[in-house]
């Protein structure tokens, strides 16, 4: 398994760039990846996502799907893309330190 | 006397219901199966009937003929499950089912509403063929087709057969070759997916197959609005797209009696254990099929599959046994991609589609993620196969577990 520098840690991530052990998050990784994918500076706004996500990650097991995202946030799929362009489910993913959403078959 | 109610009389239920009646002893147990619809559609046939390649009356039976003597079949919607006090209401005369064990399999519906302004241009230029209506509606409306663009999107997943969408489209780039006005029409995919299918091998093959057929794939496309005015469909990233005719994969959510019942997740599917196929919350209450929240495809070879560990595991609890058959999520689906060939995909929970030989290795006969013509002999006679022998809950003789034997790892 690869590993990255972020924010001056050795991180555990995937060869798409996703972190594979949620353990490892903080919130100086959050921001870091959040750069990566052209997002400054996170807002209170993204942090409500964020945090919504690894919480459900947390108790369900699973990567939140963009309906749960927007369902269970109170975030609506309009500030969604807004907050986190083209792609949202996966790069809230990246940055929340949470595996790459798997759709399944 | 002891009641076994089975909610839903599609293919798990019924499959279910054929089952249980050989192995529950019939001075113990009544099984009660409830639908609130007399016709039983071959839904894989569905995807035929636009085109004109299957008539409307190969698609459909009367539910009644696969019920077995010894199962009760109440014609009824449901009202309300409630599984605290194991009871069921039902919409016919309110009548109230006291049940010892549940088994759901109210499958899963499509709701283009979920879609803002797609009602707009419902069954004008917009349509589903996820249903028998839809479909027929569809035949009426290409008959009349003589070119243009034609959009096919998908909303979200999980979809029922999540190859259906594919086969359409390559159906469709048959269909109109075989009309002379391929070169008229332009077809495009537009999904919220990566690629063209869900895993990376199967994804990439079948984007092959897409290419070659002159199918383009826009993807990561999540719709926010269809315009049914100035017939255009809008993702929420910007990008938009002019139709002559749109194709709609909407949102499946499970049936409305489980969100009436709470039961649901937030698409109303039924949280199950995805081994036991039990329910995680009420012991005496199972799920099969579509209506269950299982990571696997909602398929009828899913089911078929599941029925087999679904039916120990119930016989298990009665004895008041562990639970030890285990689901693996097998999976079977038939690709048909046009012109007498078809393609046939095999995979588990664990073990994306690859390529090889099914369902043996080295004699096969069927090859995997391949276009084939002997595949799409396959897919043919599966319809008699489903009717006569899959429904009666008659056992195969392959073994319902996935099996990696025959199969390949192939780089991409």
């Amino acid at each position: 398994m690869p590993t990255k520098n972020i924010a001056g840690k050795d991180i555990q991530v995937n060869e798409e760039g996703f972190m594979t052990n949620p353990a490892e998050w903080t919130k100086e990784i959050a921001a870091e990846i959040a750069k990566e994918e052209g997002i400054s500076e996170l807002s209170e706004m993204h942090w409500k996502v964020i945090d919504f996500c690894r919480a459900n990650a947390e108790s369900t097991g699973a990567v939140p799907t963009l309906r749960t995202i927007t369902t269970g946030s109170g975030v609506s799929t309009k500030e969604v893309f807004a907050l986190f362009p083209k792609g949202p489910a996966k790069k809230v993913a990246r940055i929340s330190g949470l595996g790459k959403p798997e759709g399944c078959v | 006397m002891k009641t076994f109610l089975i909610l839903g009389a599609g293919t798990g239920g019924t499959m279910m219901a054929n089952k249980l009646l050989k192995r529950l002893d019939p001075k113990e147990w009544k099984i009660i199966l409830v639908d609130k619809d007399e016709a039983h559609y071959y839904q894989p046939g569905f995807l035929f009937i636009p085109f004109g390649y299957y008539k409307p009356e190969a698609v459909y039976q009367p539910k009644k003929k696969f019920v077995p003597n010894g199962v009760e079949f109440i014609l009824s919607d449901i009202e309300l499950i409630e599984p605290e006090a194991s009871q069921v209401t039902l919409t016919k005369n309110n009548q109230v089912i006291h049940y010892d064990q549940l088994l759901i399999a109210t499958g899963t519906d499509i709701h283009p509403e979920e879609i803002d302004g797609m009602l707009d241009g419902w069954r004008k230029n917009i349509f589903d063929y996820y249903t028998f209506d839809g479909a027929m509606a569809l035949k009426d409306f290409l008959k009349n087709f003589n070119g243009g663009r034609v959009v096919l999107n998908i909303k979200e997943m999980p979809i029922k057969c999540p190859v259906a969408p594919l086969e359409f489209l390559f159906l469709a780039d048959y269909y109109f070759t075989q009309r002379g006005i391929r070169n008229k029409v332009d077809l495009l995919f537009t999904t919220p997916l990566t690629g063209a299918f869900t895993k990376p091998i199967s994804s990439k093959m079948l984007g092959d197959v897409m290419e070659k057929k002159g199918i383009r794939t826009e993807a990561e496309f999540d719709v926010m609005e269809v315009d049914a005015a100035a017939n255009i469909i809008r993702g929420y990233d910007g990008r938009e797209f002019e139709y002559d005719l749109l194709i709609t994969i909407p949102t499946n959510m499970g049936s409305d009696v489980i969100k009436r019942s709470g039961m649901g997740d937030d698409l109303y599917f039924i949280p199950t254990n995805k081994e036991t196929l039990r329910s995680d919350k009420y012991e005496n209450v199972w799920v099969i099929g579509d209506a269950a929240n299982l990571p696997a495809s909602k398929a009828g070879s899913v089911v078929h599959y599941a029925a087999e560990t679904l039916i120990e595991n119930i016989m298990s609890a009665l004895e008041g046994k562990p639970l030890t058959a285990k689901f693996d999520g097998h999976s079977t689906c038939h690709i048909v991609s046009g012109f007498n060939k078809s393609l046939l995909i095999d995979f588990s929970y664990d073990t994306e589609p690859l390529t090889g030989l099914y369902p043996f290795p080295v004699v096969g006969p069927f090859p995997l993620l391949k276009e084939s013509w002997l595949n799409y002999i396959g897919k043919l006679s599966f319809k008699w196969i489903y009717w006569n022998i899959m429904l009666r809950g008659i056992p195969f003789p392959l073994p319902p577990e996935y099996s990696a034997a025959g199969k390949k790892q192939v780089s991409i």
